[in-house]
């Protein structure tokens, strides 16, 4: 079933072939509302990784603070988003209103930007941090709902693609207008903040202007399928269904598989020998490869099959895992390394949500999206815990072989399993 | 609303918070600027030559904050006069260390899209005679008193795709052969007879005993411990728990540290200990502010150490024996080193 974007807000929406749900002739562009979305996205990550980029810089040389003690909070912040998450995506069904807590959450994180400002000990800064990231957590499931119900079925991998490349490209920008700043004024922090801020802050208005809302009553269910009330408990019982349920099975299994980009970047320098100096930029390499291949990757897998993309992108990460292990010492090596790792993001990151919004129903689309999301960082978060044990255990190649095994059953059980598709 | 309508609306709201941030960026830039001018009241400094020879006068060389064109640049003053004329060397440093004629430099290089961050090894005419490029962002650097090793602490991280984890770095440079120990993590590291292997194991602020053994911190499991480490052997020991940026006195007999006591205020936590080596006890010295600061040792008897101040930082100095009141030293000063 294809559900046009909310009505008569755009002209492309209200258009009748959008509305019949036929695309004769050329597939049409992607939906206005993905587009709005995209630039919501693109705008926040300039702001918010403006001050990923300077935090460090900041704490050391602007407040003299040994930011060290920050780092032991981070596990509790992610367990915290993870279950925010959850409540994001509950209260966004109820009533529809996706577009109002995906706004309230891109607001709380604007307005973090200025407390920065005030608060000068790191425990206070790592409460702003995690007001911030109660924001990030919040408006994920509603937005990635919104993504998907203003797409049609057959092109929703290319929407989330395109949504996730415009994400991508602010995280990009983020720390050169950080930098930029930076270099226009000398220990300018208080800009760089205030900067953030105005950025988020137009964000937040392209979000409020240009996304519609979806306080509409959803259409009715077809046939067969019995209406879905937004409660809780559906919301749970969503995992009853056998095809969301083998979905959140498989994406978990792979999570537990899933080593943290930290320790990628840690074993990419320690067995691969890049300089130092290269390594802060590392990261920037998976998000180019990410920027870059996913609306490709998003488009074939709306041909091919999201499943089939979505493992796919594991086994890139297997191969990445398998060149950190082994002893060669070429120049390519990282290049290639990273190429994989970003390859991995673009063929699993929008790719999943593409999945996952076949499997739920349109009344139940933010919590169904939120329940994945959520069960796949859980399964991350044990690995990362899991992968620092094992590396005291037994030292990082061993830890990382360990990785690459249980990574290769759970593509091997994800290929069994193969949830249906719902396209 | 109409689309026009909206686009107006966007407009509008985009204009104003371009003009916020405009003006945000423009301020700062001015207080940037007057920065480079010189600050009313503040220490005269004036362009010289620098020597870290062991000869000469005694005298202290440190990193001079002061506002005006020599912000920044390693400075001298001669060492009974701290608050005298500053002579200013036209080598800018974030940290420095200085011991028998061996200077260590840690630089930010302005690159074109972010800055990047170097290691200087300087003889005693603060000519570069190696550099090293860093990780992340300097902390800590310290020579051996012969002038013969030299080591330095980075931070690294500080990107959402890496987590928002900091870890540290901890290096060693052999400057007689060049060999360089990239980090101490590779190191065999004892605590109570059993070999430490975490992943989570971060070292920080060494401080050399002579030209083979150095006191560092070592942070694994949410605590800190105070190690005894070989060079040579690539070898460590944990002797105790809760010290940070050990500081070894010349006699060698106490590691002056910041301590995390317990019942402070999580974001002060930090007091100014000296810690016995015969007998692992330590006893508090009479500063009572948080010092987030490797101490440095003046004579057997007296610490100096940073503290936040108008002009980014102030040199204080209080004795090492719990006795006495903290003295301001100088003001707009860092990363001191006394020079016989």
């Amino acid at each position: 079933m294809y559900v046009s974007e909310s009505r008569g807000s755009t002209p492309a929406a209200a258009s009748p072939t959008a509305a019949r749900g036929l695309r004769p002739g050329r597939r049409s562009a992607v939906a206005s509302t993905v587009l709005a979305l995209g630039a919501v996205s693109l705008i926040t990550d300039v702001s918010s990784e403006m001050v990923t980029a300077v935090l460090p810089l900041y704490l050391v040389t602007g407040l003299g603070l040994s930011p060290l003690g920050f780092g032991l909070l981070d596990g509790v912040y992610n367990g915290f988003s993870a279950l925010v998450r959850l409540v994001g995506g509950h209260l966004a069904d109820r009533g529809g209103r996706h577009k109002q807590v995906a706004a309230f959450g891109y607001g709380l994180s604007a307005l973090c930007k200025p407390l920065l400002l005030a608060v000068h000990t790191l425990p206070l800064i790592g409460a702003v941090l995690a007001a911030d990231r109660t924001g990030k957590g919040l408006r994920t499931a509603p937005r990635d709902a919104l993504i998907s119900l203003s797409s049609s079925p057959q092109d929703r991998g290319r929407a989330f693609g395109v949504h996730r490349a415009m994400d991508t490209t602010g995280a990009l920008l983020g720390p050169l207008a950080a930098f930029l700043i930076l270099r226009q004024a000398a220990d300018g922090y208080d800009a760089v903040f205030t900067v953030s801020f105005c950025v988020a802050a137009v964000g937040v208005l392209v979000l409020l202007l240009f996304v519609p809302s979806r306080a509409r009553k959803p259409a009715a269910p077809p046939a067969g399928e019995p209406a879905e009330r937004p409660s809780l408990r559906a919301a749970v019982a969503l995992l009853g269904r056998r095809e969301l349920r083998g979905l959140a099975l498989c994406a978990v299994a792979l999570g537990l598989a899933t080593v943290s980009d930290s320790f990628v970047y840690l074993m990419l320098q320690r067995r691969l020998g890049v300089p130092d100096r290269w390594f802060a930029l590392l990261p920037l390499g998976t998000a180019a490869a990410f920027l870059l291949l996913a609306v490709p990757l998003g488009r074939w897998a709306d041909r091919v099959g999201r499943w089939r993309v979505f493992v796919g992108g594991h086994l890139a990460l297997l191969l990445a895992y398998a060149l950190l292990l082994t002893q060669l010492h070429s120049g390519v090596l990282p290049y290639a390394v990273l190429a994989l790792h970003g390859t991995f993001y673009a063929a699993t990151d929008g790719v999943l949500m593409a999945a996952a919004a076949g499997s739920v129903p349109e009344a139940l689309r933010s919590s169904g999206l939120a329940l994945v999301q959520t069960g796949q960082a859980a399964a991350r978060f044990c690995c990362s815990i899991a992968f620092g044990a094992a590396w005291t255990a037994f030292g990082d190649r061993s830890a990382l072989a360990g990785a690459a095994v249980a990574l290769l059953v759970s593509v091997g059980l994800s290929v069994r399993l193969r949830p249906a598709e719902a396209v | 609303m109409s689309v026009r309508g909206r686009l107006l609306v966007l407009l509008a709201g985009v204009l104003v918070l371009a003009t916020v941030a405009g003006v945000a960026v423009w301020r700062a830039a001015d207080r940037a600027d007057r920065r480079d001018q010189v600050q009313a009241g503040g220490p005269s400094v004036h362009a010289g030559s620098v020597s870290l020879a062991g000869s000469g006068p005694p005298r202290i060389v440190f990193r001079s904050m002061a506002w005006g064109p020599h912000r920044d640049e390693l400075a001298t003053v001669p060492a009974g006069d701290p608050d005298g004329p500053r002579t200013a060397s036209g080598v800018s440093c974030l940290r420095f260390s200085a011991a028998g004629g061996t200077g260590i430099c840690l630089q930010a290089e302005r690159g074109p899209v972010n800055d990047t961050y170097r290691a200087l090894v300087l003889d005693s005419r603060l000519r570069t005679t190696r550099s090293v490029d860093l990780a992340g962002i300097p902390t800590r650097a310290r020579v051996s008193p012969s002038g013969h090793l030299v080591a330095w602490t980075v931070f690294v991280g500080g990107d959402s795709y890496a987590g928002t984890n900091f870890s540290t770095r901890t290096s060693i440079l052999d400057t007689r052969t060049g060999v360089l120990q990239p980090t101490l993590e590779d190191y065999a590291v004892t605590r109570d007879g059993k070999r430490v292997r975490a992943s989570d194991v971060n070292f920080w602020g060494v401080t050399f005993a002579d030209d083979t053994h150095f006191y560092a911190t070592l942070a694994t499991g949410g605590h800190t411990y105070l190690i005894r480490g070989d060079v040579t052997s690539k070898t460590a020991v944990t002797l105790r728990t809760n010290v940070e940026c050990p500081s070894l006195s010349p006699d060698g007999t106490r590691i002056a540290f910041k301590k995390r006591v317990p019942g402070l205020s999580p974001d002060a936590p930090w007091r100014l200990y000296v810690l016995d080596l015969a007998t692992l006890r330590d006893h508090p010295t009479a500063e009572t502010r948080n010092v987030d600061d490797q101490a440095v040792w003046t004579d057997d008897q007296t610490l100096s150490y940073s503290l936040p101040g108008d002009y980014g930082s102030d040199l204080y100095t209080v004795p090492a024996d719990g006795t006495s009141t903290p003295h301001l030293l100088t003001p707009s000063a860092l990363s001191p080193s006394w020079l016989p």
